[in-house]
C-alpha cells in the first residue's frame, strides 16, 4: 500500500462536493429509528419496524449507495478527468495502486455507514446490534468497495452498472429467486449483523460462514479484476 | 541508451487505423513530432509512453518494452495534452507527490529542483486551480521532470501558450535536450517549432511521412508552391512583369485581380514588391490563398 496515493485519494474524495451526498441518508436513518422507537406499544413491536429501518433502509439502501458513491469515485474520478495518467506513469505495481484506493474507499464507506447504523442501534436500545451493525457494515463495505472499484476500471458507466446490481439483483431478483441472495453483499452484511446483534430488529437467512466466505470472495475477486484491468489500462477518448 | 524505438507499429480502433506501420528511432536531443490534427500524434506518444498497446509491432524505450511495464517510468516522463491537473493541490504538493510516487530518496529536494527548472517556485504554494494555462502546463512539466528522466515526452506543449511562454518553454526543452536527454514533443503548427533545432518526424494520416533535420523541412516549407490573389493599379502590366519571374509558374487575369501561381513561396514574396516598384505599379492587396495545414503537410510528404 502506498501512503501518498491514500492521502491524495482521501483528499480528492472528501474535498469534493460529492461527499455531501452522503449526509442526508444517515439523518433519515436516525430520524426513522426515533420514529420507530416512539411508535412501539403493545401492538407494535421492535420486530415490526426494525427490519424495515435497519434492513430495508440501512443495509439495503444506505450501505450500497454510500459504497457506490465512494467506490466508483476513488479511482473513477481520476479516469474521468484524465489525471489517472499521473498515477499510471509512475513505476508503481498496479496492485499497489488498487489496494491503496480500495483501503481508502473501504475506510470512508465504513465510517459513513457504520457510525449512523451503530447510533441507530443504540437508540433502539441494543448494544449488541450496534456491534453487529459495525461489523456488518465494515464487511459489507469491503466487498462493495472492491466490486465498485473494479467496475470503475472495467466499465465506462460504473454507477449505472452498480445501480443495476443493487436494484435488480439485490432487491428484485433476491425476492424471487432464493439462491440469488448468496451473491448479494447486502445479505452478507445482514447475516453478520443478525448473528452478532441477535435481536428481532434485523432478520437474515444466510449462515455466517456463507456470508463471510462470499464477502471475502467479492473482495478478492474485485481486487484481482481491478488490478488486472489496470495493468493493461489503455487511455481512450482523447486519442486522435 | 536513451532511445525510443518503434518497430512496425500499428494501432487501430475497430475499423479506424490511427497509426499505420510506423518505424522510427529517436535518440538524445530534441525531436518534433509534426502533423495536422487527427494525424495520430497523440496515439504515437501514448504508445511511446506505454499507455496504449500497439495492435501490431513493438515499442521500446531505452531497450525496454513500453507496454505493461511500469518499471519503465523510472526513465520516462510524460506531459499529456489534456489539461488534467488535480486542481485541489498546490504545485508544491503536486510535484512533491509525484516525487514520492517515484520513491525518490529525497522527494523534497527533487520537487524543489523541478519547480526551479520551470520557474514556478514563487507560485508553488497556490492551488493549481488558480493558475493560468501556462503555469498549469509548467506544473505538469515539473511533475514529469521530478525524477530526472532520460526520456521526456510532451504532447502539444505549446498549445494555448502566449509567445513569451512559448519562448520560455522552447528554451527549456532546448536546454534539457542539450543535457543529453531525449525530448519528444508533438505539434500541429509548423511555425511553432521554427525556432527549434533538431530533428523532425512528420506524421500524416497515421503514417510516418517524412523525417529528418528541421532545417531541411523548413526549406521545403518556404519553397512550396502557392497561390496569391493580387490587386494593383495596373493588373495587366503587373501580369506581364510577373510572368518573366522564375518563381512564377502562371498568371491569370480575373475580375477580382490577378491569380498568381508561385512555384516558390519564399522567392516570390521577396520579389513581388521590388518588381512592382520598378514599374511604378501600386500594389493594393496581396492575399495568399487559404492554405490548410493538411495541404502543407501533404506537400511535404510528396517531396
Amino acid at each position: 500500500m502506498n501512503p501518498t496515493i491514500m492521502r491524495l485519494t482521501a483528499r480528492a474524495l472528501l474535498g469534493r462536493r460529492r461527499v455531501l451526498l452522503l449526509l442526508p441518508m444517515p439523518i433519515v436513518l436516525i430520524g426513522l429509528t426515533l420514529l420507530g422507537v416512539a411508535s412501539e406499544d403493545e401492538y407494535v413491536t421492535a420486530g415490526d419496524w426494525g427490519p424495515l429501518v435497519f434492513g430495508n433502509l440501512g443495509l439495503a439502501v444506505i450501505l450500497p449507495l454510500t459504497a457506490l458513491i465512494v467506490g466508483s469515485s476513488a479511482l473513477g474520478l481520476e479516469i474521468d478527468d484524465g489525471t489517472i495518467t499521473h498515477l499510471l506513469t509512475k513505476p508503481l505495481p498496479r496492485g499497489e495502486i488498487i489496494l491503496s484506493k480500495l483501503t481508502v474507499a473501504w475506510l470512508v464507506t465504513t465510517a459513513a455507514t457504520a457510525v449512523p447504523l451503530a447510533v441507530a442501534a443504540l437508540i433502539a436500545g441494543s448494544g449488541a446490534l450496534a456491534v453487529g451493525m459495525v461489523v456488518g457494515a465494515a464487511v459489507g463495505s469491503l466487498a462493495y468497495s472492491a466490486l465498485f472499484l473494479a467496475l470503475s476500471v472495467m466499465s465506462k458507466r460504473p454507477v449505472a452498472v452498480g445501480l443495476v446490481y443493487i436494484v435488480l439483483w439485490e432487491n428484485l431478483l433476491v425476492s424471487f429467486v432464493d439462491g440469488a441472495r448468496v451473491f448479494s453483499i447486502r445479505q452478507h452484511a445482514g447475516a453478520l449483523a443478525d448473528a452478532i446483534g441477535d435481536t428481532p430488529l434485523v432478520d437474515s437467512s444466510l449462515t455466517v460462514l456463507t456470508a463471510v466466505l462470499m464477502a471475502a470472495a467479492f473482495a478478492t475477486l474485485g481486487t484481482y479484476a481491478a488490478t488486472r484491468r489496470l495493468r493493461s489500462f489503455a487511455l481512450t477518448g482523447e486519442a486522435n | 541508451m536513451n532511445t525510443v524505438e518503434l518497430t512496425g507499429v500499428s494501432r487501430w480502433y475497430g475499423n479506424v487505423v490511427a497509426v499505420n506501420d510506423v518505424t522510427l528511432s529517436i535518440g538524445p536531443g530534441l525531436t518534433g513530432l509534426l502533423g495536422p490534427n487527427g494525424a495520430g500524434k497523440t496515439t504515437v506518444l501514448h504508445l511511446m509512453a506505454g499507455l496504449l498497446a500497439p495492435s501490431q509491432g513493438e515499442v521500446r524505450v531505452s531497450g525496454e518494452p513500453a507496454w505493461r511495464n511500469p518499471a519503465m517510468y523510472r526513465n520516462l516522463g510524460l506531459v499529456t495534452e489534456r489539461e488534467s491537473v488535480p486542481g485541489f493541490l498546490t504545485a508544491w504538493e503536486f510535484v512533491l507527490a509525484s516525487a514520492k510516487l517515484h520513491k525518490l530518496p529525497d522527494p523534497a529536494a527533487a520537487a524543489r529542483a523541478a519547480l526551479d527548472v520551470v520557474e514556478l517556485r514563487d507560485a508553488q504554494d497556490r492551488r493549481i486551480s488558480t493558475y493560468s494555462k501556462g503555469m498549469r502546463q509548467r506544473s505538469r512539466v515539473a511533475a514529469a521532470l521530478v525524477h530526472d528522466p532520460a526520456v521526456l515526452l510532451l504532447d502539444e506543449p505549446f498549445n494555448g501558450m502566449d509567445p513569451r511562454q512559448r519562448m520560455h518553454m522552447m528554451d527549456l526543452l532546448d536546454s534539457m535536450a542539450g543535457e543529453g536527454r531525449t525530448i519528444v514533443f508533438s505539434s500541429h503548427i509548423l511555425e511553432e517549432v521554427e525556432q527549434l533545432s533538431g530533428t523532425v518526424q512528420v506524421i500524416v494520416a497515421g503514417r510516418l511521412a517524412a523525417s529528418g533535420d528541421y532545417r531541411h523541412i523548413r526549406r521545403l516549407m518556404t519553397n512550396r508552391p502557392h497561390v496569391f490573389t493580387i490587386a494593383s493599379s495596373d493588373d495587366r502590366a503587373l501580369a506581364t512583369a510577373l510572368i518573366g519571374e522564375e518563381s512564377v509558374s502562371g498568371v491569370s487575369v480575373t475580375a477580382g485581380g490577378l491569380q498568381v501561381h508561385a512555384s516558390d513561396y519564399g522567392t516570390f514574396t521577396r520579389a513581388v514588391a521590388k518588381l512592382a516598384k520598378a514599374r511604378a505599379i501600386r500594389l493594393t492587396s496581396i492575399l495568399p490563398s487559404d492554405e490548410s495545414l493538411e495541404k502543407v503537410f501533404s506537400y511535404l510528404v510528396t517531396t
